[in-house]
C-alpha cells in the first residue's frame, strides 16, 4: 500500500489553508468596509469556483500556465517555474479553487460584528490595523474555524482541478482522489476502498469537530 | 471652547431631514441636547468625533480646527481627542475590564492612569471579569473610564443611562458629575430624559428635527414661566380613567407612584405614555427627612 497519495493530499490542504488564512483576511476585511464600486464584481470573481466545473478553472489554468503560451513560456523561461504538472502548480490551482470558502464565512462574521465595535476603538485613537487585529479578529473566532476547516476539507476533496493542471505524477501531483480513480480503473478496489475510508475518516472528524466546538461556543454565549 | 457649524442633510422616515447647527460651548461646562428619537442629537455628537462628516461646515476645538468644508480639512477619528460613550455600552468582549483600559492608553503613556480610573470609578473588584459577566451599569463604568483614559478634551455621552435600571442610572449620574468636577472636562450629553438633564447639564440645547428651537439654563427650559410655583416634578402617565366628572391619574414619578384627581377638561388631552410636568402652587409643601 503506497501512502504518499494520503501525505501529498494533506500536505496540499495544509499549505492551502495557510495561505488562504493570510491573504483571505485582508480581503475579507476590504469585502466588509468598502462601499467601492467594484465590489460586487470582486465578490462575484471570489465565488466563482463555487458554481464553475473544477475543470473549467483547471482547463484555463493548464493553458495559462502551459509552456506554449505567452505567460507560461514566460515564466518557465524567464522564472525558471514550471506550473503545469508540479506541486507549485497544484497549489496555485487550490489557491483560486478553495477561495470562497475561506473569504466567505470571515467577510460574513465582520459583517456581523456590530460596526460601534471598530468605531469605539478608533475613538480610542486606534488604527485600522490595530483595530483589526488586536479587537475584530479576536472575535471572529468561530468565522476563522469555519473558513480554516472548510478550505481544509475543501480542498483534500478537489478532483477535477488537481486531474486537469496536476496530471498524475506519483509523490508529486497524485493525491488521494486521484489515486482512488485510478485504483478503480485498475479494477484494484481493495485500495480504492483503503483510500476511500481514509478519506471519510479525516474529513469527518474535522468536521464534527468544527460542530462541537461551534456548538460549545454558542452555548458559553448563552446564559 | 467648542465651535460648532455645521450642516448636513440626514434621512428619517418623513424624508430628508436637515440637520443645521451653529453654536458654541464653553470649555469645562456640561451642556446636553435634548429632543425627540430622530432629532438629530446623536449625529451631532458622532459629527463631532468624526464618525459621520457633515455635508458643510466647520468645527472647531480649543482652536484647533477638526473640520472645515471649506479648506477640505477633515481630521481623522484617531487624531481627535474625545472620550465617548455608547448607548450599548460597546466594550471589547474579547478583554477583560482591565485590558479594555490598557487598551485605551496612547503608546508610551503611564499606566497610572489606568490606576486612578479604575480607583475613581469603583471598578477594583472587576478588573479581572470578562464584559459578558458584567451588569449593565458595571459595564457602563467600564465604559467611562476607558473613555478618560487618554484624558480627552471633550467627553460625548450618546444616551449612555437610558438602558439602565433607576438605581445604577442614579450611581451613574452622581458618577459623571463627580468626574465632571474632578477632571474639568467638557461634557456634551444627549439625552431624551428630562430628569437627566435638569441633574446634570448647565445650559442645555432642546432640539427638533435637527435645529435648535430652544437653549438656556434648565430651570429656563423646563420651568413654566410666570406660574410662581411652589414645586413642581416631571414624571410619566401611567394609567388614567374617568369617574364622574374627574379623571383619576396614575403617574410614575422617579420610582413613586402616586394618583391625582384633575378635572375632566385638564385631564381630556393627556394620554397613557406622556410626560407630564405636576405644579402645585396653592399650598406649602411639607419637608422632612426619612430613614430608609
Amino acid at each position: 500500500m503506497d501512502w504518499s497519495p494520503i501525505i501529498l493530499s494533506l500536505k496540499l490542504a495544509f499549505l492551502t489553508t495557510l495561505i488562504l488564512f493570510l491573504l483571505s483576511i485582508p480581503l475579507a476585511y476590504w469585502l466588509s468596509q468598502t462601499q467601492s464600486r467594484l465590489k460586487p464584481f470582486i465578490e462575484a470573481l471570489v465565488s466563482m469556483p463555487i458554481v464553475l466545473p473544477p475543470t473549467v478553472i483547471g482547463f484555463y489554468l493548464l493553458l495559462t500556465f502551459s509552456p506554449n503560451h505567452v505567460f507560461g513560456e514566460w515564466l518557465a523561461q524567464g522564472a525558471g517555474i514550471r506550473m503545469v504538472f508540479s506541486f507549485g502548480g497544484l497549489v496555485f490551482a487550490s489557491l483560486i479553487y478553495s477561495l470562497p470558502f475561506m473569504v466567505n464565512p470571515i467577510q460574513s462574521a465582520l459583517v456581523s460584528l456590530p460596526r460601534s465595535l471598530s468605531e469605539a476603538s478608533f475613538v480610542l485613537g486606534k488604527s485600522k490595523l490595530e483595530t483589526l487585529v488586536k479587537v475584530l479578529i479576536p472575535n471572529i473566532k468561530s468565522g476563522l474555524l469555519t473558513g480554516v476547516v472548510l478550505t481544509f476539507a475543501h480542498t483534500v476533496g478537489e478532483f477535477g482541478v488537481v486531474m486537469m493542471i496536476g496530471g498524475s505524477i506519483p509523490g508529486e501531483t497524485k493525491v488521494a482522489s486521484i489515486a482512488i480513480f485510478e485504483e478503480v480503473e485498475l479494477l484494484n478496489y481493495s485500495n480504492a476502498n483503503t483510500y476511500s475510508m481514509v478519506l471519510i475518516a479525516i474529513t469527518f472528524s474535522i468536521i464534527f469537530s468544527l460542530y462541537l466546538y461551534n456548538r460549545n461556543t454558542v452555548a458559553k454565549l448563552l446564559p | 471652547m467648542i465651535k460648532l457649524s455645521v450642516h448636513k442633510v440626514l434621512q428619517d422616515a418623513e424624508g430628508d431631514m436637515p440637520l443645521s447647527l451653529d453654536l458654541s460651548i464653553k470649555e469645562g461646562s456640561f451642556v446636553s441636547f435634548f429632543g425627540p428619537s430622530g432629532s438629530g442629537k446623536t449625529s451631532i455628537l458622532r459629527m463631532i468625533a468624526g464618525l459621520l462628516t457633515p455635508d458643510s461646515g466647520s468645527i472647531e476645538i480649543e482652536g484647533i480646527s477638526w473640520y472645515n468644508s471649506e479648506t477640505r480639512q477633515n481630521m481623522k477619528v484617531k487624531d481627535r481627542s474625545v472620550g465617548y460613550l455608547f448607548q450599548e455600552y460597546v466594550l471589547f468582549p474579547n478583554m477583560t475590564v482591565i485590558q479594555n483600559l490598557h487598551y485605551a492608553l496612547k503608546k508610551g503613556q503611564d499606566e497610572s492612569q489606568v490606576e486612578d480610573l479604575v480607583r475613581l470609578t469603583g471598578l477594583g473588584k472587576l478588573v479581572n471579569r470578562l464584559p459578558e459577566t458584567l451588569s449593565g451599569g458595571q459595564k457602563q463604568r467600564v465604559a467611562l473610564a476607558r473613555a478618560l483614559v487618554q484624558q480627552p478634551r471633550a467627553l460625548l455621552l450618546d444616551e449612555p443611562l437610558s438602558a439602565l435600571d433607576m438605581k445604577s442610572r442614579r450611581q451613574l449620574q452622581s458618577l459623571i458629575l463627580d468626574i465632571h468636577q474632578k477632571l474639568n472636562i467638557t461634557i456634551i450629553l444627549v439625552s431624551h430624559d428630562i430628569s437627566e438633564v435638569i441633574r446634570m447639564s448647565e445650559r442645555v440645547y432642546k432640539l427638533e428635527r435637527g435645529r435648535v428651537i430652544e437653549e438656556g439654563t434648565p430651570l429656563d427650559l423646563f420651568a413654566q414661566p410666570g406660574g410662581g410655583s411652589k414645586f413642581q416634578v416631571v414624571g410619566s402617565l401611567i394609567d388614567k380613567y374617568q369617574q364622574d366628572f374627574v379623571f383619576i391619574l396614575t403617574i410614575l414619578i422617579g420610582k413613586q407612584v402616586v394618583r391625582l384627581v384633575v378635572s375632566d377638561d385638564e385631564g381630556a388631552d393627556l394620554e397613557v405614555g406622556d410626560t407630564v410636568q405636576i405644579v402645585s402652587k396653592a399650598f406649602n409643601p411639607i419637608v422632612s427627612k426619612i430613614e430608609v
